[in-house]
């Protein structure tokens, strides 16, 4: 085992599936040479050339499209939109061609999109947002949110060889902030099953991406009131792994979900939908949401900090639960 | 795959045959209209009545493993590129035999196992996957072609000038088939472009153009085996310029309110790609009501074929959402 950070995860990731797979190759603006905006393919191009690490022009159009043309063929891209924010530019080759050409025409689409996302360090409107439920929304796309860097690795190799189209979230703030023990041999994480980042018995708490970590600290700190609070880790938000969030939360009663996305439609709101339908005999407080506020992501760090949820609110919201 | 003999023109045999097959998408697509008219084809449908010359003539030129993309107007495509009338029919008739088994219709066809990635009711939809399946033939070293069709209309979107754009850089083996109708739905290109020439736009990208005549189907043939043999020989793409008639109107029941009516009458008169190849190989009127009773007849069997189809079962609506 290596000691790997987030982003050291997930260009161990590729790297093995490109070794191991002649039909892997990345395609993004800036991912060649330059090694990625965020510096995940660095060295690749050197190790792989320029054919396999194609530095594309700003038209992430072309590039979505390309990347699908070139999987309905039979290889395996992997795209990178240099913010998840571009991602807009792609929409319509994603949701209306590549989600849908396996129902319509009966042709796997097996690309990945790598989606540099989330906020925390100032990005912005433009560069910070967590777009992950207008996608999980589509039929035919699946949308991969890991939180630690293990996951990282086992999720993209699991992403490359999904025949769907597969939207990988990469959180921008983990990428270095996280480091942790990572297998160096090749494994898959599957697609769909959570992880549960913390045990506990009297609140659970289902999360995904850099928000796992505010629900920790906020669980460290209900442990000073005597309060169990567990911690779902969802890691992948579509296919989402109801029978864990079910049991978590027929198993402590009271559950919280907290995403850094806005809250209205957020996928919180499905999460919350589900266990009011299913498990509504089995509550002892009704579903607590804790999102972003129905805005863009603000730019001033006064302006952010308040916009993204904070260990402080998850605090409060786990204390107004407990105290139901 | 097997490969064709190149051939850079037509024999006089071949040409009755395209004359067969032109005439059998002209029979196919009168009657989809007459049958919407009647109001027995659901959703909406386009038909590229005037266009044949260039569906045959492309199509034709193309070899085994060539893969093509298709616009909304994508009946003379499918059929061209050897997809079956009973299957095509049976789609717009929404049937489980359909080319998409009742999950695309008209605007969705596809034959993936005989290289049609799809019609694409999204204008320009299917350029950038034509430069990707072209970018994955060259990564392979394949001797493929991937070709797109598509309107003047589409030269107006994004996705046409960033396919092309990416095309030209990487040299994929890609031909770009601009079927220049002169309409974008009810707007006139002088309306929608401002420039006259439009294999200007290719030319910017630096990039090989070759013109025709879309309703002389010999022109189109010729032109197109060029283009393909560019391409194929690893020269870059090329962007062909076929300027054809759109006969009817945008969708079956548009009433063309937008056209000049004597103009359009004088276009079929002078412009019909079918009429002109009869005319070309001099085929007698006994002959020809020979080839149009043997069309018909194949028309009239994939409506039959259409009509006692399976309706797909409700449950199969979930179905393939995930590979």
């Amino acid at each position: 085992m290596a000691e790997l950070t987030y982003l050291q995860a997930i260009s161990d990731g590729l790297r093995t599936e490109m070794r191991r797979d002649k039909r892997v190759f990345l395609i993004g603006e800036d991912v060649g040479v330059y090694g990625g905006a965020f510096k995940v393919s660095a060295g690749f191009q050197e190790e792989f050339g320029p054919w396999r690490v194609i530095d594309a022009p700003l038209a992430e159009t072309a590039i979505v499209g390309g990347a699908t043309g070139a999987a309905m063929m039979g290889l395996r891209p992997v795209a990178e939109m240099q913010f998840a924010d571009f991602i807009s530019c792609a929409w319509d080759h994603l949701v209306t061609i590549a989600a849908k050409q396996r129902w319509r025409a009966g042709t796997p689409v097996p690309i990945v999109v790598r989606l540099p996302s989330g906020g925390g360090f100032s990005g912005g409107p433009f560069h910070s947002q967590n777009p992950e439920s207008s996608f999980a929304h589509i039929p035919g796309l699946k949308c991969v949110c890991p939180a630690t860097p293990e996951d990282a690795k086992g999720l993209l190799i699991s992403a490359i060889e999904d025949p769907n189209p597969v939207l990988y979230f990469e959180h921008k703030h983990l990428y270095r902030r996280i480091k942790a023990e990572v297998p160096e041999e090749r494994y898959t994480t599957p697609l769909g099953k959570a992880r549960t980042h913390r045990e506990g018995s009297d609140i659970s708490v289902i999360t995904w991406g850099a928000m796992v970590y505010t629900a920790e600290e906020a669980a460290q700190q209900l442990d000073a009131d005597g309060v169990s609070v567990e911690v779902i880790d969802l890691r992948t938000v579509m296919p989402w792994d109801k029978p864990a969030v079910l049991e978590s939360a027929r198993k402590t009663s009271k559950v919280l979900v907290l995403h850094e996305d806005t809250r209205t439609g957020g996928f919180g709101a499905e999460i919350a939908a589900t266990i009011a339908e299913e498990a509504f005999e089995d509550l002892d407080a009704p579903v607590k949401r804790i999102a972003a506020p129905d805005t863009p992501v603000p730019f001033s760090p006064a302006l952010e900090k308040a916009f993204i949820p904070q260990v402080e609110d998850v605090v409060a919201g786990l204390r107004e639960l407990a105290e139901y | 795959m097997a490969r064709v003999e190149a051939r850079a023109s037509l024999a006089k045999a071949d040409l009755q045959d395209v004359l067969r097959e032109m005439l059998l998408i002209r029979r196919f697509e009168e009657k989809v209209e007459e049958r919407f008219r009647a109001g027995e084809l659901p959703g909406f449908l386009h038909v590229a009545i005037g266009q044949e010359a260039c569906a045959v003539g492309v199509c034709r030129a193309l070899e085994d493993g060539d893969v093509i993309a298709s616009t909304h107007r994508a009946h003379g495509h499918t059929l061209a590129k050897g997809t079956h009338p009973n299957e095509l029919m049976a789609e717009l008739y929404g049937k489980q035999e359909g080319c998409s088994h009742g999950y695309g219709g008209s605007m969705h066809l596809y034959d993936i196992e005989r290289g049609n990635l799809g019609a694409n009711a999204v204008i320009g939809g299917g350029l950038p996957q034509i430069t990707g399946a072209a970018l994955a033939f060259q990564l392979r070293g394949e001797p493929r072609v991937a070709v797109a069709f598509f309107g003047d209309g589409a030269t107006n979107i994004g996705t046409f000038h960033e396919a092309l754009n990416l095309a030209q850089l990487w040299k994929v083996p890609a031909v770009f088939v601009l079927e220049d109708n002169k309409w974008a739905e009810s707007t006139p290109e002088s309306q929608h472009s401002p420039i006259r020439d439009l294999s200007e736009r290719a030319k910017a990208f630096g990039m090989k153009t070759m013109k025709a005549d879309g309703q002389d189907v010999e022109a189109v043939y010729k032109t197109a085996r060029k283009a393909l043999d560019h391409a194929r020989g690893g020269d870059g793409p090329v962007f062909v310029h076929l300027d054809t008639v759109r006969f009817s109107g945008h969708y079956i029941g548009d009433p063309q309110v937008y056209r000049d009516k004597d103009e359009a009458r004088e276009l079929r008169e002078t412009r019909d790609p079918v009429e002109l190849l009869r005319a070309k190989i001099e085929l007698s009127d006994s002959d020809f009501s020979e080839l149009d009773t043997e069309v018909t007849e194949i028309v009239e069997a994939a409506l039959e074929f259409a009509k006692n189809g399976t309706d797909p079962a409700p449950e199969d609506a979930l179905k393939n959402v995930y590979a």
